[in-house]
């Protein structure tokens, strides 16, 4: 969507709500602009910080002075507020100003948490790295989501696809790898693909052939899904007795991961880690480059059209929800063979739902639904930092559980409004009837 | 090129083709005319694979064929241009064209080579295109354009356009047959579709006519005339003038001054509009679609906020009252957006029929409806206004559009009436419809109400009105007495907004 399209859909909407989008941006930035300058700048302690690029000891690093760094912030937001209230002239520098806000968000969280603990240093390139690592089942799941959707079937079956792809594969491993050999390892693998690939399968069969309501088909596959590993757990897993294993193991790219400082932290990972990127990547060219893609695009937006044209709507929908469902199994595996090596009932916990929500910040495009993933990535690993450091406010010390919270809250309220409106493909949802 | 031998078929309690023939030959136009319902869509949906036929056979140069879907139709050259274009919104102009016929370079779709195509295809009929434009950046002409160049695309020299006039405006329309006659002229074949006789007059070479289902005719185009072609489409003699008495206007019932209101996004697509509608007179307005109509009928029906200016009815100032306030006044709406505004499709015929008045004490007590009530009331409607229908208590989207149209001019029409406000009351309706549909609205006005019409045919306009007055850019270019008016002076003040013939 571009810039113009996207403010006459502001002002479409204000004609109803009275405020527009952009106003509420701009009054959101504005009061926190003052809090960060009255309130935040002055109470946080003086005394230097510094952000390490590497562990210890004798770490690479820049220190900095967190009220600074508080009140340049604090003047960039207040700027952005008042953009979106000026002239129509200079108005045109509204939207990057809100962009650029938007973004100054992550450094904000940043040098607030550290500022607030009593730890001195944290290594930032690290953090990243564990951004990018949890933003793996999110990023999958998100791209299953693109192209069930993208081919027009809302799966909202995620989740369970995830969960039964880790639980399957697990237990295929554990019974007869003794979850110990490689080889079995990757055959367990591609069971988790192919278990996710038969129940996306169940979901098209459900939505397509018997026109069951999409969203009900997705609550019955997850409800299945988490049934059905239960079971296998504690009939099957429970009893072989085993509780971990060996795991897929990391490996670093080659020269990438040579880079002195930052290469062997960022380019060193594991192999499902990487799949990742292939998959995304894979997705975007397929989907948007090739004629097959084309056709799965076309059903998700005007399925009649598709079919006056000789395209096999019921036949490229079947195809785009099993793919998705393969990639979700994949994403199942990273839980129970890559991030741990063990399975636990309901271990993807709620992952194929962000998936969902990362897919709609993307505004269903795979490199969107992937910037969403690394959004979540980053607030998962943020909250999971801040419990680390000890975060604490006037002696007071904040509970972990609003720890974990409290970055998603905050990157979700800013962006959104940076990030506007998301529509999704026209014919999601719709079953398709063949004319006869 | 194309024959068709007694084809059939049937949909659950209807036959929609019953034994029907056809041929087409090379380079020439054969219109397919009929009224809503006849079948002639059914028809070519067969011959385009999206139906398949219960009996019959269909040749294409000669050979039998059995189409699966329509895929194998675009095999043997047979392209169609729907009466709803077929597109994608959100896909350029090129995506749409290549899809399903994809042209590729290695795995991957080779946009550049489509895009040199389809200008050369654009160069040779003369249909401009823009390959990069997004489709629902639009126009309605231009989308058609889309639709052409997608069938020619695919190598298609038997082409079936259904119903291609029925959207555009009479600039645009003059131009596609333009367009048409350049394809003959390079050897394509077309089935025309169509329920405008002056049209089918204007290009046709030989003319099929269906009705319930049947063919009831087939001729040369030359020696066919509106009226002949209009008895067999219908089945009786057919009044084409409206036969009206002097109108006796009384006092004046609808007022606006200088109105202004904003469309969807936001512009004032009626700019200071000043109109006085008297009780017993019809007051036409005509214009180019686009030039405020949508808004004007929805301001004054309170349907839409004013963005300033008055409006006022029976002496009071109605500015912005809600539309149910303005209904109790009598003032009825016959709105131009039939599924959206006029009628509830998941909705039976008899709730359809009471939607204006379900509130009132006769069709419900207590908040619990009487459907004794609001059923027999229903039956007479149905019966007075000659809806064709299984029954009252059928859903109203089972009903074709001219009979929903009765349905809301039923609706509409009764009660104790004093003006009017009626917007394109007879698009897509066929000729025995919009006769009777014509005939009501001069009833009413014999009685006394007050009518606005709105209508994009200037046909309609000149027979029905008594004042006609010309919308242009938001303001009424010009109000004539319709007596007086001709096509040409009207057609001048909708172009340009000025002319000689101002009085």
């Amino acid at each position: 969507m571009t810039t113009v399209e996207h403010a006459a859909g502001a002002t479409r909407a204000s004609g109803r709500v009275g405020l527009d989008r952009q106003s509420i941006t701009g009054l959101v930035f504005g009061v926190l602009g003052i809090a960060l300058l009255a309130g935040v700048a002055p109470a946080i302690s003086g005394t230097s910080r510094r952000f390490n690029f590497e562990p210890p000891p004798d770490p690479a690093g820049i220190g900095f002075h967190p009220p600074t760094w508080v009140i340049a912030i604090g003047v960039l937001f207040l700027l952005t507020a008042v953009l979106g209230f000026a002239p129509p002239e200079a108005r045109r520098w509204a939207t990057p100003a809100r962009l650029l806000s938007a973004l100054a968000v992550i450094p904000l969280l940043l040098v607030l948490s550290l500022a607030l603990s009593d730890n001195p240093s944290t290594n930032i390139v690290n953090l990243f790295n564990e951004s990018l690592v949890l933003a793996t089942p999110l990023a999958l799941g998100a791209t299953t989501g693109l192209w069930c959707e993208r081919s027009g079937i809302i799966n909202i079956g995620i989740e369970g696809t995830m969960l039964a792809g880790a639980g399957i594969g697990y237990m295929t491993y554990a019974t007869i790898g003794d979850a110990q050999s490689t080889g079995w390892l990757w055959f367990s693998i591609l069971i988790s693909v192919l278990a996710g690939g038969l129940v996306a399968a169940l979901l098209a069969v459900l939505s397509i052939r018997f026109g069951v309501n999409q969203i009900v088909g997705g609550v019955v596959i997850n409800l299945f899904a988490l049934g059905l590993t239960g079971f296998l757990r504690s009939e099957v897993i429970v009893k072989t007795g085993i509780t971990t294993g060996v795991g897929t193991s990391e490996f670093g790219l080659p020269l990438l991961s040579e880079i002195p400082v930052i290469g062997d932290q960022l380019f060193r990972g594991k192999p499902i880690y990487w799949m990742m990127y292939l998959v995304v990547i894979g997705t975007w060219l397929v989907m948007f480059r090739t004629p097959w893609g084309l056709r799965v695009r076309s059903c998700g937006e005007n399925p009649h059209a598709a079919e006056t044209l000789g395209v096999n709507v019921v036949r490229i929908r079947y195809q785009s929800v099993i793919l998705g469902g393969l990639i979700a199994g994949l994403a199942g595996a990273w839980f129970s063979m890559e991030s741990q090596t063990r399975f636990e009932d309901n271990m993807t916990n709620a992952a194929g739902f962000i998936a969902l929500a990362a897919l709609i910040f993307g505004k269903w495009t795979p490199w969107g639904a992937f910037g969403g993933a690394l959004l979540f990535g980053f607030s998962r690993a943020l909250g999971t930092r801040l419990q680390f450091l000890g975060v604490e406010v006037s002696g007071f010390e904040i509970p972990s559980e609003f720890l974990q919270a409290l970055p998603f809250i905050v990157t979700l309220v800013v962006v959104a409004g940076a990030v506007g409106r998301s529509i999704p493909p026209a014919a999601a949802g719709q079953p398709f009837q063949r004319s006869k | 090129m194309l024959e068709v031998e007694g084809i059939t078929k049937a949909f659950p309690g209807v036959v929609a083709n019953d034994d029907v023939s056809l041929t087409l030959n090379q380079g020439e136009i054969h219109c397919l005319l009929g009224e809503n319902g006849a079948g002639k869509s059914t028809l070519v949906n067969m011959v385009f694979g999206l139906y398949r036929p219960d009996q019959g056979i269909i040749k294409v140069r000669g050979e039998e064929v059995h189409f699966e879907d329509s895929g194998d139709a675009i095999d043997r050259g047979i392209g169609m241009v729907h009466q709803h274009f077929q597109l994608i919104p959100v896909f350029t102009v090129a995506e749409n064209i290549i899809l399903g016929n994809e042209v590729t370079k290695g795995a991957f779709l080779d946009l550049d080579s489509a895009r040199r195509q389809i200008d050369s295809l654009a160069e040779r009929y003369g249909l401009a295109v823009d390959p990069d434009a997004t489709v629902g950046d639009l126009s309605v002409g231009e989308q058609q354009r889309v639709e052409l160049v997608k069938a020619l695309f695919r190598d298609a020299d038997i082409l079936i356009l259904d119903e291609p006039t029925a959207v555009l405006t009479p600039g645009e329309v003059d131009d596609f047959f333009g367009v048409v006659e350049s394809l003959t002229g390079q050897g394509k074949s077309i089935i025309f579709i169509t329920h405008k006789l002056r049209e089918v007059l204007a290009v046709a070479d030989r003319i099929t006519v269906l009705r319930a289902g049947r063919v009831v005719g087939t001729a040369a185009a030359e020696g066919a005339t509106q009226q002949s072609l209009a008895n067999l489409m219908v089945g009786r003699d057919v009044v084409f003038r409206v036969d009206k008495a002097e109108a006796d206007p009384g006092a004046p019932v609808l007022r606006t001054q200088g109105l202004r209101v904003a469309d969807d996004r936001g512009v004032e697509t009626v700019t200071g509009f000043d109109v006085e509608v008297r009780a017993g007179e019809i007051f036409g307005i005509a214009g180019v679609e686009g030039n405020g109509q949508r808004e004007l009928v929805e301001a004054v029906c309170g349907m839409r906020p004013t963005a300033g200016g008055r409006v006022e009815m029976l002496g009071q100032e109605t500015t912005d009252w809600s539309p149910r306030k303005i209904n109790e006044l009598g003032v009825a709406h016959v709105p131009e957006n039939r599924s959206k505004h006029g009628v509830v499709a998941q909705y039976t015929i008899a709730d359809n029929l009471v939607l204006n008045r379900y509130h009132q004490r006769k069709f419900s007590q207590r908040g619990v409806r009487n459907t004794a009530a609001i059923n027999a009331e229903a039956q007479e409607l149905v019966e007075q206004f000659d809806v064709r229908t299984p029954g009252v208590d059928a859903f109203i989207d089972t009903l074709s559009g001219g009979n929903q149209q009765k349905v809301i001019v039923a609706r509409e029409l009764t009660g104790d009436l004093k003006a009017l406000v009626v917007a394109q009351p007879t698009r897509g309706l066929d000729v025995g419809s919009i006769e009777f549909i014509h005939r009501k609205i001069i009833e009413l006005r014999d009685r006394g109400v007050a009518v606005l019409l709105v209508s994009a045919e200037l046909d309609e306009i000149m027979s029905l009105s008594d004042r006609i007055g010309v919308l242009y850019r938001g303001r009424l270019a010009g109000t004539v007495n319709a007596a007086d008016a001709t096509r040409e002076e009207l057609g001048l003040l909708m172009a340009t907004g000025s002319s000689e013939g101002q009085r």
